[in-house]
């Protein structure tokens, strides 16, 4: 059962194509990666994904219904690139103001923010704090509603490589729970801990598929190898 | 587009706006403080001037009127700015995501800034009528209620102006946009009966000038007038109209 099936999605900013006729499906229960370089449309599919982006054309279906639907808004977390928190509010203020716009307590905002790491922080203002901890302040928002799908964008972007590690258990552990993610990520070492990759280049998508599988149709073991060589496969394909 | 209310939703988020300004303890103070401040200068530029026999107090009057305006004013500028914060940091997209309603946001808005108004016409009208010796016909319980409307209406043009402004430079500069021509035309420095025609026109169809006229009322007559309530009511109307407006300006998709 997939989380989410996109077909023939065109996005344009502008006149601009961002998104050149993307189509793809996202397992449920597992943690897919969307790989590219920036500026190749990765949060433009995201936002895609959670009715945030105006479409030309194509189809966005979210856990059984058109994205952006009301019947999915307390379903799916979403996480922006820059942490979309308030700054003038402490760690635990923000938490609870997410919490209660998903029906939940205190005692989940609390739980979202030990599970991010910041417990210590939680009285901290917001404007305080790190930009990785601003952005964990922001991820715990998102974790506080309990989504079926956790959509987040460069979540681990300016995090010192223990607190990576620490996320991508995480993460993991949310998809043993039965929970779909869907991160993007530029930093290529990332891709390998999903369990199914995008790859993003220019709005179009080069590759759908397992690491594994990736690694085997490419000859390689390095995933960074990999997808250079589809980046030439393509362009020799389409000079 | 949805429209349903949520009483949980929109007191959550007035929570949230309050919990903001707590933080901001300069913020506060100045609420609080500075429309006394300011209309204690008004005071103390017609302390000395005498006035003609049988004419009215000008600091009755034009103090009265500034009761209304004040709200109005700061309103409009710390929600602009609020609401524009909420469009450029990326938390009003994140907000548009939950099961949280435009409408429940914008109600939200105006109840806590509504909050805030109701403590700061407290203030003033204290001040006002103890320290500066305003005298006021009517009751002042009235005149806090309609300085309450107006920093609702204050709220909500706010917010919709906040659709018209990309960066906080822009949205500080539609306050005298929007706020100027009203008070100009709302009949303090004119009676409105002695504006030419096309003037009062516009002056007609501006929502200030039915808040000074309900505030003029109040300080007429000893007890609340129908003349009175009808402006309060175009006051409301006006605001409610706004809200609507600024519904409409909050779009879930965004280019």
């Amino acid at each position: 059962m997939d989380a989410v099936t996109v077909t023939d999605l065109v996005v344009h900013r502008g006149a601009r194509p961002v998104l050149h006729e993307v189509g793809c499906s996202v397992p449920s229960g597992q943690v897919t990666g969307l790989l590219g370089p920036s500026g190749s449309g990765k949060s433009t599919l995201l936002r895609a994904l959670v009715g945030a982006q105006r479409v030309r054309s194509g189809t966005v279906t979210v856990l059984g219904h058109p994205a952006g639907s009301p019947a999915l808004r307390s379903r799916v977390g979403y996480v922006t690139q820059a942490p979309s928190v308030y700054a003038d509010l402490t760690v635990r203020e923000n938490a609870r103001h997410f919490a209660a716009l998903y029906g939940r307590g205190a005692v989940a905002a609390d739980a979202a923010i030990a599970d991010v790491g910041l417990a210590e922080a939680a009285g901290q203002l917001v404007g305080d704090l790190s930009g990785g901890q601003r952005g964990r302040a922001s991820l715990a928002c998102a974790l506080v509603g309990e989504p079926d799908l956790l959509v987040l964008d460069e979540p681990t972007v300016g995090l010192d490589p223990v607190l990576r590690v620490e996320l991508w258990t995480r993460f993991h552990a949310l998809a043993a729970a039965g929970t779909t993610l869907v991160v993007s990520s530029h930093v290529m070492d990332e891709a390998g801990r999903c369990d199914r990759l995008l790859l993003l280049r220019d709005g179009r998508l080069l590759s759908d598929s397992t690491p594994t599988e990736l690694r085997a149709r490419t000859g390689t073991d390095d995933l960074e190898q990999a997808f250079l060589s589809l980046v030439r496969a393509t362009e020799e394909a389409t000079a | 587009m949805t429209t349903m209310i949520s009483p949980r939703l929109t007191s959550a988020t007035a929570g949230r706006v309050l919990r903001q300004l707590r933080h901001d303890h300069r913020t506060v103070a100045m609420l609080l403080v500075l429309p006394s401040a300011l209309l204690g200068l008004l005071y103390l530029l017609w302390a000395d001037v005498p006035t003609a026999p049988g004419q009215p107090d000008t600091f009755d009057r034009v103090g009265l009127t500034m009761l209304g305006v004040f709200p109005f004013v700061v309103m409009f500028l710390v929600t602009s700015i609020a609401m524009l914060r909420e469009r450029t940091s990326g938390t009003l997209e994140r907000l548009l995501t939950t099961p949280l309603s435009r409408l429940d946001l914008l109600l939200g808005y105006g109840l806590a800034f509504g909050l805030a108004a109701a403590a700061q016409a407290v203030v003033t009208v204290t001040i006002a009528t103890t320290v500066y010796d305003l005298d006021v016909t009517g009751p002042l319980s009235l005149v806090v209620l309609i300085a309450v409307v107006d920093a609702a209406l204050g709220v909500a043009l706010g917010l919709l102006a906040s659709a018209f402004a990309r960066s906080e430079f822009q949205a500080v500069q539609l306050m005298p946009v929007v706020v100027l021509p009203q008070f100009f035309l709302c009949g303090l420095l004119v009676p409105r009966d002695q504006l030419a025609g096309w003037l009062q026109a516009v002056s007609d169809v501006l929502p200030l000038s039915y808040a000074v006229a309900a505030l003029q009322e109040v300080g007429a007559s000893p007890e609340a007038t129908g003349t009175m309530w009808v402006d309060v009511g175009v006051v409301a109307g006006a605001t409610l109209l706004a809200l609507g407006l600024a519904a409409a300006t909050l779009r879930r998709r965004t280019s």
